[in-house]
């Protein structure tokens, strides 16, 4: 009854949409505002109609309920309660419920927050995101329905896929997720613009903060996965440049390209036909990832035949979106009036630059993870496109940008003073070349041009606290002033510092752990030791377990150092009983200097074991450089100027304090 | 990250028939010179069942063979070379991870450089464009000046 109804709830949810997109874009046509005034309720009703059918199909599967074919694919009795929970979203159905749940959220919130919008823009943008939602809730209905039920239903489930029951890729596809169709919004409102015909310096303010908080949420998700293919996988890998991590990472370039774009825009109203194409590239990448994962193109072109009606659906709906957006812009963008003239010295021609570099290594990303498929379906052919390509082509783009990167914050707007910004960052430059010098002479091996990824990394850093301090004048006024000046910077400035900040611990952590990597391939029985980095491990032999759902073999280890004890180790092979599939979990002792880590392997002859012992240095700035991303867009976000409808109650307040005082 | 995950699963099912784990210990060759040589071109070389992954990462005991077959030729005293083309003679240039310079991956090669060049002449031009109609200014007509004389006359 519960599955029927969310059945029914998406069912009606499509029907509110397919009136959200079409009410509200006659009623801009012929100027009616009760037409218009549809759309937001619409939107809301959508939201309320899926968050019912995703409670409904979270609910079958927290009851194990299955007789839902769904259900009884990735779920079974004995799973914790967690992987329960995340199994809704750790298949093909129940994802794409979440992505339109998500979708819907977004217009939802759009709605209610967007009264200070003007009516027409607010009718257009809830328009087009409701037929977004039309054609992804119709995929779903037609081709991907969770709520098919099993007549007799089955005792248990064949649960979920292993490597999928873990906490981080419990709430990877969410945050991805959210990334991904949070850029729907800037889409929405880029083709409600060309729609319209006009767009000015407050379209830009109304994009940013969705943006944001969309590049956010992809930032954690790619973080998240990346970390779980760290720990999961087994060999401490933490990028394979795999084509479904491009699909994820090549909405976020063009993504923090857009972010920086739409900037420009708002401070001074230029670069808005790019934006406005940026902001449809940006979305139509979230769909091709959508697509490339979703239809299994990708495992090969072949298993395109596997389910067809799946990847030709989500192809015509990028061929409707894509298409369609991009011919608007054709023939309405010339329409635009252009704005803001500046030097090519200045803030808005550093930000020029990296849109520059930051789409061109998108481009690099798209055609290296396109061209194997297309080759193969024109002619044939088999190639393989992998980490040596990308780390040719996208590198040498990206370097650039980083080593750029500090100048940009220190230019004035319309004219800026190249030699002046060089100076204030002497001091920032200095630090990191003492750093990657001191990192060159404490080396015992290569590669050698490692330490002069560490002095970028730590350039970025140090040019991103130089910019606070140039605003505070630090050094040049009283402390008491420097103090005042903190207060009153804007949000957003702690914001840019922090999101730059951590891109150089990223870099950082990516240098050191790749470069200075150390690993040692052992066969070792109860008993003998191992040396690496410092550390001193003993194996004490191996353990059998039982777990909640699977059975394990622990390997035990005691590591020491410097003559003490410090941790004790128990990586180990899962073996998961209902879906007889095994896990290998590394054991990781974490400290500041970096991860040892170590991996289980399996018996070899004579009572000993094959292990794998791995030092990972610094790696965990990668993923702690990401969440300080991550609060930098949350700090930037709170930002007064940029909360939704703030100016106006805060000029409304001023008004009322004029007139009182 | 699906595909490393159903290698894996492919990997983690056969693991049940024959134990494999990506370089085993009994792999390693005595020389480190050599054993470094051995890895350097195993992690260009893709493992054949699994999906982007390198036979030095990965579990399959198909990369297993190749690993022991890359390290015989080392022995036997071949150049890097001679064992990746060796080794791409027998099964195909998919093995490649890092794909040759070829008419068939010109596209792919160029692709991104074309499209930096592009943008970089896009932009010169827009610039050159607006300069241009920023300088040429043109002037008032009579009737205009008269026009203007007469609104600032008036303010």
């Amino acid at each position: 009854m519960i599955a029927e109804t969310g059945h029914y709830a998406l069912i009606l949810a499509l029907g509110v949409a397919i009136l959200q997109t079409v009410l509200p874009l006659w009623g801009t046509r012929t100027r009616d505002f009760e037409l218009m005034g549809i759309a937001a309720p619409a939107a809301q009703m959508q939201f309320l109609l899926i968050a019912l059918a995703f409670g409904a199909l979270m609910t079958a599967y927290v009851t194990s309920d299955f007789s839902l074919a769904n259900v009884w694919q990735n779920s079974a009795a004995s799973k914790p309660l967690l992987y329960k929970i995340s199994g809704v979203w750790g298949n093909h159905e129940g994802s794409m419920v979440l992505w339109v749940l998500i979708l819907a959220l977004f217009g939802a919130a759009v709605a209610s927050f967007g009264s200070n919008l003007p009516a027409e823009l607010r009718a257009n943008v809830l328009a087009v995101q409701g037929s977004i939602g039309v054609a992804f809730l119709l995929f779903i209905i037609t081709t991907s329905n969770p709520f098919v039920r099993l007549d007799p239903a089955p005792l248990d489930g064949n649960g979920l896929n292993p490597v999928l029951q873990d906490p981080a890729l419990a709430f990877h596809p969410p945050f991805l997720y959210a990334g991904y169709v949070g850029f729907s919004m800037a889409f929405s409102f880029a083709v409600a613009a060309l729609i319209d015909g006009r767009i000015d310096v407050a379209w830009a303010r109304w994009v940013r903060p969705w943006t944001l908080a969309a590049w956010m949420c992809l930032t954690l998700g790619i973080a998240m996965g990346s970390w779980w293919a760290y720990y999961e996988l087994g060999w401490g890998g933490f990028w394979f440049w795999d084509p479904v991590e491009n699909a994820s990472f090549m909405p976020w370039l063009a993504g923090t390209a857009l972010l920086h774009s739409a900037l420009v825009m708002e401070k001074r109203d230029a670069l808005k036909v790019w934006t406005l194409l940026l902001a449809i590239i940006t979305f139509s990448l979230s769909l091709m990832g959508t697509f490339l994962v979703r239809s299994g193109v990708l495992t090969s072109v072949h298993a395109f035949a596997v389910d067809p009606a799946r990847g030709a659906f989500i192809l015509g709906i990028m061929g409707v979106f894509i298409g369609g957006a991009l011919a608007l812009f054709a023939w309405r963008a010339p329409l635009l009036k252009q704005g803001g003239i500046f030097a090519p010295i200045s803030r808005e021609g550093a930000l020029v630059l990296n849109n520059l570099l930051l789409t061109t290594a998108c481009a690099a990303v798209f055609v290296g993870t396109l061209y194997p498929l297309l080759l193969e379906s024109l002619t044939g052919e088999k190639i393989s496109v992998g980490a040596p390509f990308f780390n040719l082509t996208f590198a040498p783009l990206i370097v650039p940008l980083l080593i750029v990167l500090p100048f940009g914050p220190m230019l004035a707007w319309k004219r800026g003073d190249a030699l002046a910004a060089a100076q204030r960052l002497a001091a920032a430059a200095a630090i990191a070349l003492l750093i990657a010098v001191v990192c060159l002479a404490a080396m015992q091996r290569g590669p050698w041009l490692a330490p002069f990824g560490i002095g970028l990394g730590v350039w970025l850093i140090a040019g991103a606290l130089t910019e606070i301090a140039t605003r505070v004048k630090l050094f040049e006024v009283g402390v008491t002033e420097v103090w005042r000046r903190l207060q009153s910077l804007p949000r957003s400035a702690f914001g840019t510092m922090l999101a730059h900040g951590g891109l150089g611990m990223c870099v950082i952590g990516i240098v050191a752990t790749t470069a200075w990597r150390e690993e040692q391939i052992l066969a070792l029985k109860p008993g003998e030791t191992a040396d690496i980095a410092g550390y001193h491990l003993t194996f004490d032999g191996v353990a059998p377990r039982q777990g909640p759902n699977y059975r394990e073999r622990v390997g035990l280890f005691s590591i020491m150092r410097n003559g003490a004890a410090v941790a004790s180790l128990e990586p180990s092979k899962r073996e998961f009983t209902v879906e007889r599939n095994a896990t290998t979990e590394a054991g990781i002792h974490v400290s500041w200097r970096g991860d040892l880590y170590v991996v289980l392997g399996d018996a070899l002859k004579d009572g000993a074991y094959s292990v794998r012992i791995y030092f990972n240095p610094l790696v965990r700035f990668i993923w702690l450089g990401a969440v300080v991303m991550f609060i930098g867009g949350a700090v930037s976000l709170s930002d007064r100027r940029l909360r939704v409808g703030a100016p106006k109650r805060a000029l409304a307040r001023a008004v009322a304090a004029k007139a009182a005082g | 990250m699906r595909h490393i995950l159903s290698c894996f699963m492919v990997a983690a099912v056969l693991t049940v028939a024959a134990p494999a784990f990506a370089v085993q210990p009994d792999e390693v060759l005595p020389d480190p010179a050599l054993e470094a040589r051995a890895r350097a071109i195993s992690s260009g070389l893709r493992c054949l069942v699994c999906q982007n992954q390198s036979i030095d990462d990965s579990d399959a005991p198909l990369a297993r063979d190749l690993r022991i077959l890359v390290r015989d030729r080392l022995k036997a005293g071949d150049s890097d070379d001679e064992i990746i083309d060796f080794v791409v003679a027998r099964y195909g240039e998919f093995v490649l991870l890092k794909p040759r310079f070829e008419p068939h991956t010109l596209l792919l090669w160029l692709a991104t450089p074309a499209v930096g060049i592009a943008a970089i002449a896009i932009l010169v031009l827009a610039a050159r464009r607006r300069k241009n109609q920023t300088n040429q200014a043109v002037p008032l007509s009579e009737s205009e000046k008269r026009r203007l004389k007469k609104l600032l006359g008036k303010a």
